[in-house]
């Protein structure tokens, strides 16, 4: 097991609009990619975010050794109950998650 | 016809680097193109209509830009102007061009596109089954419509092109999408449409597309085939890996982009180094689809007070969730009592705990160890006097109430006085629909003028 962050080079996030959230892990390398892309189960991102499984779009790219995850915001971007505007510190609980690789 | 577009950054007001605006200008661009604005500052703009960079800032980064069109003796086109493009910012915006033309002794043909809408003419479009929702969208009525604050449709490439077509020395946007007022001009001679649509994002954010994401200036060059992407600043290269890695940001698809009257699918893309500095793209597409515009919308959901508190004792700090909690469950009975209003309809009272989970709420998995504790009260009310109200009610007890019953009233520190601050309305974004249009200036309006104060045009 080891933390996402520590495997990758870096995982961000980001408002797609008010309505999406958008989290990239930038995996550095086509080796470290190949580690990730199985190691990382769609259904364990969505726990995490707690959203249904459905709603989490994933995309593996492996020109860019990227993956991309996108899930409707739980709360839209600016309500009151929003705890951040840019969805930018999101990706910190993927990059602390702990992976099998 | 080969088309060269100058992008000096990604947003005005977030600067750039100016010497590479100098070396963009004798490159001898077609077309000068900026983009005002986002909606990832939040609703607040849109909602009020003001925009959110300072008007210092952008009228000085706006005088250079002027500057460089005169001398590049090509159109300078700004999208979405005012960060929200509502009719209110456009004219804001124009009043600054105004004010930098009698400066800089420049005579200018200027065109406004605007892009706010009436709530009849959407509500009209809705009762005809001409708004559609994209996922996720809040429910809409012709109530709901009447009652926001403001309402925009982003307009594409084809109102950038009949703006471009008035002969305008300046176009001033209201909101167009990201990529509009780039494709437009490629679009507008022929060049490849994919490449057209594909360059244009890769450059709405100035050089984040390069490897030195704060230097700002981009020049495109778009042809038959696809376009080449290079950075101005000297400090600063595209790569293959930097250009396509761009498709991300900001996208909830990496692949496909939605566009007035159709989308990219940049699927195909193939990416090529052409030396250490410039990016060759070519193979994405441009899909034809129905012509439908993307609309925005703000209103009013209440109006806030906050008021922030610090815990410093130990005791306090790791008894944090217990003291909000009995708080919360006092100052409800004291709101009822003295003003009687019930939480939920008339008022929410929201703390949260910084430095424990105020970023993440309950999706935190971590606990730590705070030194000390920000407890930010949120009070959102159906008017400002109340909210207010409740924030100066609520006020002494955030300051002193205890932990458990029978002991000494405990003090805690509040870094301002007043303790409490008045926010104004809380805007919260209300449309993710597209509207049917059949032609696409029905929904967008453009006024031409001229101001003369140099050698004729």
């Amino acid at each position: 097991m080891a933390r996402l962050g520590d495997v990758v080079l870096k995982v961000r996030s980001k408002n797609a609009g008010p309505f999406w959230v958008t989290i990239d892990v930038f995996c550095g390398s086509p080796e470290v990619y190949a580690r990730v892309v199985p190691a990382l189960a769609t259904g364990e991102v969505a726990a995490l975010y707690r959203v249904e499984p459905q709603h989490l779009k994933r995309f593996d790219i492996a020109d860019l050794s990227v993956i991309k995850f996108s899930l409707p915001r739980p709360v839209v971007q600016g309500s009151r109950d929003d705890r951040d505007m840019h969805g930018a510190q999101w990706a910190v609980l993927l990059e602390e998650a702990d992976v099998r690789v | 016809m080969p088309t060269r577009v100058l992008v000096p950054s990604g947003v005005l007001g977030l600067g750039f680097d100016r010497q590479a605006l100098k070396r963009g200008v004798a490159n001898r661009p077609d077309i000068i193109c900026i983009d005002g604005g986002s909606t990832d500052s939040g609703p607040f703009s849109l909602g009020a209509g003001v925009s959110k960079y300072s008007r210092a800032a952008t009228r000085s980064e706006w005088r250079d830009l002027m500057r460089a069109r005169a001398e590049a003796g090509v159109p300078l086109v700004i999208g979405t102007a005012g960060t929200c493009g509502t009719d209110a910012t456009v004219d804001w915006m124009h009043d600054i061009t105004v004010e930098l033309a009698a400066e800089l002794g420049q005579t200018l043909k200027i065109a406004r596109l605007y892009s706010s809408q009436p709530a009849e003419r959407i509500i009209t479009a809705l009762e005809a089954g001409r708004i559609r929702p994209l996922e996720p969208a809040p429910a809409i009525s012709p109530e709901v419509l009447s009652g926001l604050a403001n309402i925009v449709a982003l307009a594409g490439a084809e109102q950038i092109q009949a703006a471009l077509a008035t002969g305008a020395d300046i176009v001033i946007a209201g909101r167009t999408t990201d990529t509009a007022t780039i494709a437009a001009l490629p679009l507008l001679r022929g060049d490849h449409a994919g490449g057209a649509w594909h360059g244009a994002k890769i450059a709405e954010c100035g050089a984040l597309c390069s490897t030195h994401p704060t230097s700002g200036v981009i020049q495109v060059d778009f042809d038959a085939d696809g376009f080449t992407v290079e950075p101005l600043a000297e400090t600063a290269a595209c790569t293959p890996h930097s250009v396509s890695a761009h498709m991300l940001y900001e996208n909830s698809d990496p692949y496909q982009l939605y566009e007035p009257g159709g989308y990219l699918d940049v699927r195909g893309a193939r990416y090529t180094a052409l030396d250490e500095r410039r990016v060759r793209v070519e193979g994405s597409r441009w899909v034809k689809g129905a012509y439908t515009v993307k609309l925005e919308g703000a209103r009013v959901a209440g109006y806030q007070t906050t008021i922030l508190a610090i815990l410093r004792n130990e005791r306090y700090v790791k008894g944090a969730r217990a003291w909000i909690e009995r708080l919360s469950a006092f100052l409800e009975g004291e709101i009822r009592s003295r003003m009687g209003l019930e939480p939920g309809e008339a008022y929410t009272l929201e703390f949260r705990l910084i430095g424990v989970d105020a970023a993440l709420g309950e999706l935190e998995r971590r606990q730590g160890d705070p030194v000390e504790v920000g407890v930010l009260g949120i009070v959102t009310a159906t008017s400002q006097m109340q909210a207010a109200e409740i924030g100066k009610l609520i006020n002494p007890f955030v300051l002193h109430y205890p932990l458990t019953d029978h002991e000494e009233l405990p003090t805690f520190a509040f870094p301002y006085s007043p303790a409490q601050s008045d926010r104004g309305a809380l805007y919260e974004f209300a449309l993710n629909h597209v509207m049917d249009l059949d032609d696409p200036m029905s929904a967008f309006r453009l006024v031409v003028t001229e101001v003369a104060h140099g050698p004729a045009r």
